[in-house]
């Protein structure tokens, strides 16, 4: 008879749990109904960025920019007289969490969402905000398909995004490479594991070409490679005056480092895949002089709209902003710019204005949506001075 | 009379389901239940199917296997090349599946379930890794960028109908003289062996089939969620399940079926604290494992018996 009224009290405890579950769910949803209807002068913002899991560190600056940018505006009388109210919530760094915080966010009336920050996540979300009409903002997913459906060929209508494309740095260095450095013969050792690799080399070889130069040598390592002296010497006999290599700093630091002990004493240049504290520690300070790579902003840019972010950032987050902080910074902005050429709160007039914005001046670059939702916008390059990350120029395409 | 019985009984459970079914799909169409639950709802179903499928390898079996995730991503991914990159219907897409993270189970649990207790976990574990990694550098299926637009085609029919089958499936396998043996070798090895079991046979059985359900929820998965990518399926989706299986109670069907909707509903709770959500998630595992170490089920079962003797007093 005990055993069974234990039994009995257990089975209720979990049922009243069940319960409670299921009845927070219901309630939770009614409540943000009535918020919605109380604010009427709000604008909901969704957040939904990865606060958790693998890329937590992304996501947590891009919602700190996003932040920022935010309450500037809303102390400077908001847009079209309304104040803006984010909604900030976390996926976990998963794509099917992404799916069920944009649901959960389209039933807080948002009018556009900021994140998530990885490619896969976004493409996580791209179902919902395409069913409910709602534009989503990327502030910083390469991937080339975010934008656009690899099937049909067509643009996402509601997808956006402030970051460039992957590709789009080996134009860049490019570009560097031929006026800045005026090299005429490059050789690229690219990471071939990955499609950044391959997409950065490829668009340096097409720009690098049409500027008049030539590719001496084409080399590819793979990830978790350590040794590349072989390589190097080979490339070395072909006495190139620029080498790109485009890849990570897991296994550009070692690369950069051994290049300098076989006497090779060229330019050699990156993507945004080297902005690590790690180059310097394993590479050193000597090694990494005359390296460049690109990146979407540098907080040292002398720009005054920068030093202004800069010292606001600081100011509020007491730590220096990194580009994810800059784009999500960025993403508000250029949602702000959309609703003030919409005129007016609604997603759908919010995405056929974004889609028109020109020149729209942001912290990482002016720039311009193209026919694809992706900005063209200028990127920096940054140089290693004895072990400090420099700014060296800004490149307008 | 107890045939009778029997047959109004599966007549009982025949209506509860389709009397559930149904009201679930009234309320789809009607917009009673919005994008935000029908996702809630299908992540529902999917946990399910993957509980119960783990649960048969880890909690009736007794063999810890951490690569659930693994067969997960097989799944997932031959169901996606036969839809999408061969353009066959989903039936066929969920038959693929199946066979395809079957075949997996098997190739792996002939040589690692000779292994047991934590060998066994470290080489599923392994293994687990080993199908993600290879999925990375597979270029038809784009490697790690994974892949992207797949058409939603899991609906709530097809969500029914496979976590109905699965339940089915591992309960009546339970049930079953089969179900008997691999219990047995749950609770003793050595004994079972020498009661003429032939324990290596059952043990690959149960993972082929735990594997062949987890392919089905992939499946189910992939086109439920619009993209899969290798990184979706790493070992912490593993222990995610493993999560759910424990605090359900091991051998518990039923237990894990809650526990899988408990998890589920209580992710979604938690949304609304962004920044402390993995920490309160985290306190309320470790509280219900404090006060119910064996899990919410320990190995009972809900069963009818149970809301008798609790309801009406009769034993």
């Amino acid at each position: 008879m005990k055993k069974n009224s234990r039994k009995k009290i257990a089975v209720l405890i979990i049922m009243a749990f069940m319960l409670a579950i299921v009845a927070g769910c219901g309630g939770e949803a009614k409540d943000t109904g009535d918020k919605a209807g109380d604010k009427a002068e709000m604008i909901n913002v969704g957040i939904n960025v990865e606060l958790s899991g693998g890329v937590a560190s992304y996501g947590t600056n891009a919602k700190d920019g996003a932040l920022l940018a935010i309450e500037q505006i809303n102390a400077s009388g908001g847009v079209l007289g309304m104040q803006l109210n984010p909604v900030v919530k976390d996926c976990k760094s998963t794509a099917d969490e992404a799916m069920s915080i944009s649901a959960a966010l389209v039933g807080e009336n948002i009018v556009a969402q900021i994140g998530p920050l990885t490619s896969g996540d976004v493409a996580g979300s791209t179902p919902i905000m395409m069913d409910n009409k709602i534009p989503l903002i990327a502030p910083a997913a390469t991937a080339s398909n975010v934008t656009v459906d690899d099937k049909t060929g067509k643009t996402n209508e509601y997808i956006f995004r402030v970051c460039f494309i992957d590709p789009f740095q080996g134009t860049l260095m490019a570009q560097f490479a031929a006026d800045n450095l005026k090299a005429k013969n490059a050789v690229i050792y690219a990471d071939t594991s990955t499609d950044y690799g391959k997409g950065l080399a490829e668009y340096f070889k097409k720009t690098f070409g049409e500027k008049g130069g030539t590719i001496v040598g084409e080399e590819g390592y793979v990830k978790d490679d350590r040794d590349f002296r072989a390589t190097l010497t080979k490339i070395k006999g072909m006495n190139p005056d620029f080498i790109y290599v485009p890849g990570y700093y897991q296994e550009v630091a070692p690369l950069i480092k051994q290049a300098r002990e076989l006497g090779i004493t060229v330019p050699i240049g990156g993507g945004d895949g080297w902005d690590s504290p790690d180059m310097v520690s394993v590479a050193g300070n000597e090694a990494l002089n005359n390296t460049y790579f690109t990146n979407h902003y540098s907080s040292q840019d002398t720009d005054p709209n920068i030093v202004k972010f800069v010292e606001a950032y600081k100011a509020k987050y007491n730590k220096e902003p990194d580009a994810f902080a800059a784009l999500g910074y960025d993403a508000i902005q250029l949602m702000v710019q959309g609703l003030k050429d919409a005129q007016a709160a609604d997603p759908v007039k919010l995405a056929a204005a974004l889609a028109k914005i020109k020149d729209f001046e942001g912290i990482t670059g002016k720039m311009s949506i193209d026919e694809k939702h992706n900005p063209v916008k200028a990127g920096v390059i940054i140089e290693f001075k004895d072990g400090a990350q420099v700014m060296n120029t800004r490149i307008q395409p | 009379m107890q045939i009778k019985s029997k047959f109004i009984r599966f007549c009982i459970d025949v209506l509860v389901l389709t009397a559930l079914f149904i009201l679930v799909q009234y309320f789809i169409t009607t917009g009673l239940l919005d994008q935000y639950y029908q996702i809630n709802l299908a992540s529902m179903c999917i946990n399910i199917i993957l509980a119960v499928s783990l649960n048969l390898i880890n909690g009736f079996t007794g063999q810890l296997s951490l690569g659930h995730a693994g067969f997960m991503a097989v799944g997932a991914y031959a169901s996606v090349v036969m839809t999408q990159m061969l353009g066959q219907p989903f039936i066929v897409g969920l038959i693929v599946a199946c066979l395809a993270a079957a075949l997996g189970g098997f190739i792996i649990g002939v040589p690692t379930l000779r292994l047991r207790g934590d060998y066994l976990a470290i080489a599923t574990l392994a293994l687990g890794e080993i199908i993600r990694v290879t999925l990375q550098n597979i270029d038809y299926v784009n490697g790690p960028a994974g892949i992207l637009g797949i058409t939603k085609m899991t609906t709530w029919p097809w969500l029914f109908g496979a976590t109905v089958f699965t339940v089915l499936v591992v309960v009546n396998l339970i049930n079953s003289s089969y179900g008997r043996a691999i219990i047995s070798v749950r609770e003793d090895e050595v004994a079972s062996e020498l009661m003429g079991i032939n324990t290596t046979k059952y043990k690959v059985m149960a993972f082929v089939i735990g594997a062949m359900l987890a392919g089905l929820a992939g499946a189910m998965y992939a086109h439920f969620f619009y993209i899969i990518k290798p990184d979706t399926f790493n070992f912490m989706k593993s222990f995610d399940i493993l999560v759910m299986v424990v605090l359900g109670g091991l051998g518990s069907t039923t237990g894990a079926i809650i526990a899988a909707l408990f998890i589920t509903a209580l992710t979604a709770v938690l949304q609304s604290f962004p920044a402390i959500r993995m920490i309160l998630y985290a306190l309320i595992l470790i509280i219900v494992m404090i006060y119910r170490p064996q899990g919410l089920m320990g190995n009972k079962e809900l069963s009818r018996q149970i809301f008798g003797r609790i309801w009406g007093g009769r034993k």
